[in-house]
């Protein structure tokens, strides 16, 4: 319920927004003045903001229906386009996300259990090399090198063999999801190691292995899970420059060319499923929450232990 | 009697930014079987490390220097990594201060006592489990099977360290350790628990390692008292002697700091002074510096045990022949007076 008002307000915002922003999409030279004014007419731009909003709404809630593009493809129902694209935006970004966080847990587990020892120190650099070099730098540098160079991947995007065509992608943005998770897992790790039931567990007698895999990883997660939700958003944001480099057809790279055109109605789309992948995003860490720690669970149900 | 443990000459010490510090300097005792050996310090003196000593969970920047800790023939202190966790939780058990933290918060408590099952005993998932649901019972617990199911925050403090102590009795140990079970819980849960352990110990014939420095609850449970100071020991032997005919002057100074019901007269008493640095332990009687008793041979050379019965040793040179007859604080001796007349019970 919360979640609905909050894309109702996102979808009035960005309305609001987009209307007071200057120009409009038709800042063609070319376009005399009569064939503007038949432009607006032609797509309702002449009648009061109300009107249109109401009418915009109308769309959206009832028909799914988000209007049509008015300049990037002339008069295509702006959710056909997102039909096509929003699939690869979302696979990529659902791959680097699940990439970065297997790979950023595997070596926070190993920089934590071997703390102080040489691979924590590799972890450590990675880390910080990771959260500071924006993912295009990493981007450039795997299409030139094992694209290019080596000829492993396709240079850029092919739509005919989106499998490997997407591996570069993915691996240059989740390389800070990788750093992110991989530093928090660490530091997580090495608090659960160091505590009480990790020692009653030892005492118990049971080997290394078992005390870390039974008894400390899944504990250690549970506030890895909180940095998700932030990273998600860091992965919008990269897909725009990172579908641009490697001329991927996402939703990143349609928002972008449509915000330099003014093309309106695949703004508000765009920015409309962003929030929609967020809050979605942020319900999925909430359940997680509840099967990873029990404490939650119970509090969920409203009973008190 | 027969013994079961063997600790001799243990040294141990931790590897610190600022150098070794020397946290057990030579520590010997026994332990028998079916009996309850408390030790007795304060914060540092090294009790917690000798048990973990015991346990093999010493710390990684933790060193046994020298020493050995006979136990069933083998000395544990030259076992490897996988030997000694096949005794760990088997034949030697432990329990932990604080049942709030000392149990896993993502696991169901029954799980968690399954689990040291299934390691030692190959037992079926089935039989665990009904052995589990039996030891929850065992330690006073009603609806085991609810509580089987149960996660750690559903139960209270006092229920969860029953759960601790299922967890350590689950295979039938030789040893218990307690250390500190139950300074973080409050008085009746406190008495409560050590009726439940000494009732184990009855029903399992268990030797148990009390750590703590709540004298009132050594009264309570032990058989026999360890007096540790700056890593070593200083004086031992059975309750009665050392709570009515104690001779080191440290032991004096413990048993007159606690506090007392019906004196309200007097200040609470306290030992003057901190527990030595162990980055450089002193010369001598380590706690000749805080002693208004301390001789001048104190400060120069360590003093060895002297015997005082087949049970009582202390390391003081006041028992040396040569030494000024000096008695203990004539309010302590007062106190063991009173306490004498009012001895509860003859273990």
């Amino acid at each position: 319920m919360i979640s609905l008002a909050t894309l109702f307000v996102i979808l009035t915002l960005l309305f609001i927004l987009l209307e007071l922003m200057p120009g409009s999409p038709f800042n063609d030279e070319k376009l005399s003045e009569e064939q503007k004014e038949l432009l607006y007419k032609k797509y309702d731009l002449d009648k009061p903001l109300q009107v249109r909003y109401v009418t915009y709404l109308k769309n959206v809630i009832i028909e799914g229906d988000f209007g049509q593009s008015y300049t990037i493809q002339k008069n295509v129902d702006v959710s056909k386009l997102l039909k096509d694209r929003l699939p690869i935006s979302v696979r990529l970004g659902i791959q680097s996300l699940i990439v970065g966080s297997i790979i950023g847990i595997l070596l926070g587990v190993i920089a934590a259990v071997y703390k102080n020892s040489k691979w924590d120190t590799f972890t450590t650099i990675f880390a910080v090399i990771g959260v500071s070099v924006p993912s295009y730098v990493f981007a450039l540098g795997l299409s030139y090198f094992l694209g290019y160079k080596l000829k492993l991947f396709p240079f850029t995007y092919d739509i005919y063999s989106p499998v490997q065509s997407s591996i570069l992608p993915t691996f240059a943005l989740s390389m800070f999801v990788i750093a992110t998770v991989a530093r928090f897992m660490r530091t997580e790790l090495v608090e659960v190691l160091s505590s009480d039931y990790i020692l009653l567990a030892e005492a118990k007698g049971l080997n290394t292995k078992k005390v870390i895999f039974k008894h400390s990883i899944r504990n250690a997660l549970i506030p890895v899970i909180t940095v998700l939700g932030p990273l998600t958003v860091g992965l919008m944001t990269g897909s725009l420059v990172i579908e641009r480099i490697f001329g991927i057809p996402g939703i990143g790279d349609l928002l972008v060319t449509a915000i330099s055109v003014n093309d309106f109605n695949i703004i508000i789309g765009i920015a409309f499923f962003y929030s929609l992948f967020y809050i979605l995003m942020a319900l999925i860490i909430d359940t997680l929450y509840g099967v990873i720690d029990p404490r939650i669970r119970v509090a969920k149900e409203g009973r008190n232990g | 009697m027969e013994k079961i443990l063997q600790v001799n000459n243990l040294h141990v010490s931790f590897k610190t930014h600022n150098g070794m510090v020397r946290a057990i300097r030579g520590v010997n005792f026994d332990l028998y079987k079916g009996e309850t050996l408390a030790i007795v310090g304060e914060s540092g003196s090294g009790k917690s490390v000798t048990t973990k000593v015991l346990m093999g969970i010493l710390a990684k920047n933790g060193m046994i220097d020298d020493g050995e800790v006979l136990f069933d023939g083998m000395d544990l202190t030259k076992l490897t990594k996988q030997e000694i966790t096949a005794i760990r939780g088997k034949k030697i058990a432990m329990i932990f201060q604080d049942p709030m933290t000392s149990l896993n918060p993502t696991m169901t408590v029954g799980y968690q006592i399954l689990e040291s099952l299934v390691e030692h005993q190959n037992l079926s998932k089935k039989e665990a489990k009904a052995k589990a649901i039996e030891l929850i019972e065992l330690v006073g617990i009603t609806e085991p099977e609810k509580r089987y199911k149960q996660y750690p925050h559903q139960l209270s403090g006092g229920m969860r360290q029953r759960i601790v102590i299922a967890i350590a009795l689950a295979c039938n140990p030789r040893i218990l350790i307690a250390d500190e079970p139950t300074t973080a819980l409050d008085v009746t849960i406190q008495a409560q628990i050590l009726e439940l352990i000494k009732e184990l110990q009855q029903k399992i014939g268990l030797s148990i390692i009390f750590i703590t420095h709540d004298l009132g609850v050594v009264a309570n449970v032990a058989d026999r008292v360890a007096v540790m100071y700056a890593g070593k020991i200083v004086e031992y032997g059975t309750v009665q002697e050392i709570f009515l005919e104690p001779y080191h002057p440290y032991t004096w100074g413990l048993l007159a700091s606690v506090p007392e019901m019906e004196d309200t007269s007097n200040e609470l008493y306290a030992i003057p002074g901190a527990p030595p640095n162990l980055l450089e332990p002193p010369k001598g009687d380590a706690f000749a510096v805080r002693s208004e008793f301390a001789l001048k041979i104190d400060f120069e050379e360590e003093p060895p045990f002297f015997k005082i019965s087949d049970t009582h040793y202390a390391a003081t040179w006041l028992l040396h022949e040569n030494a000024p007859a000096i008695e203990m604080p004539a309010m302590l001796k007062e106190r063991i007076k009173k306490m004498k007349k009012g001895v509860p019970h003859e273990r």
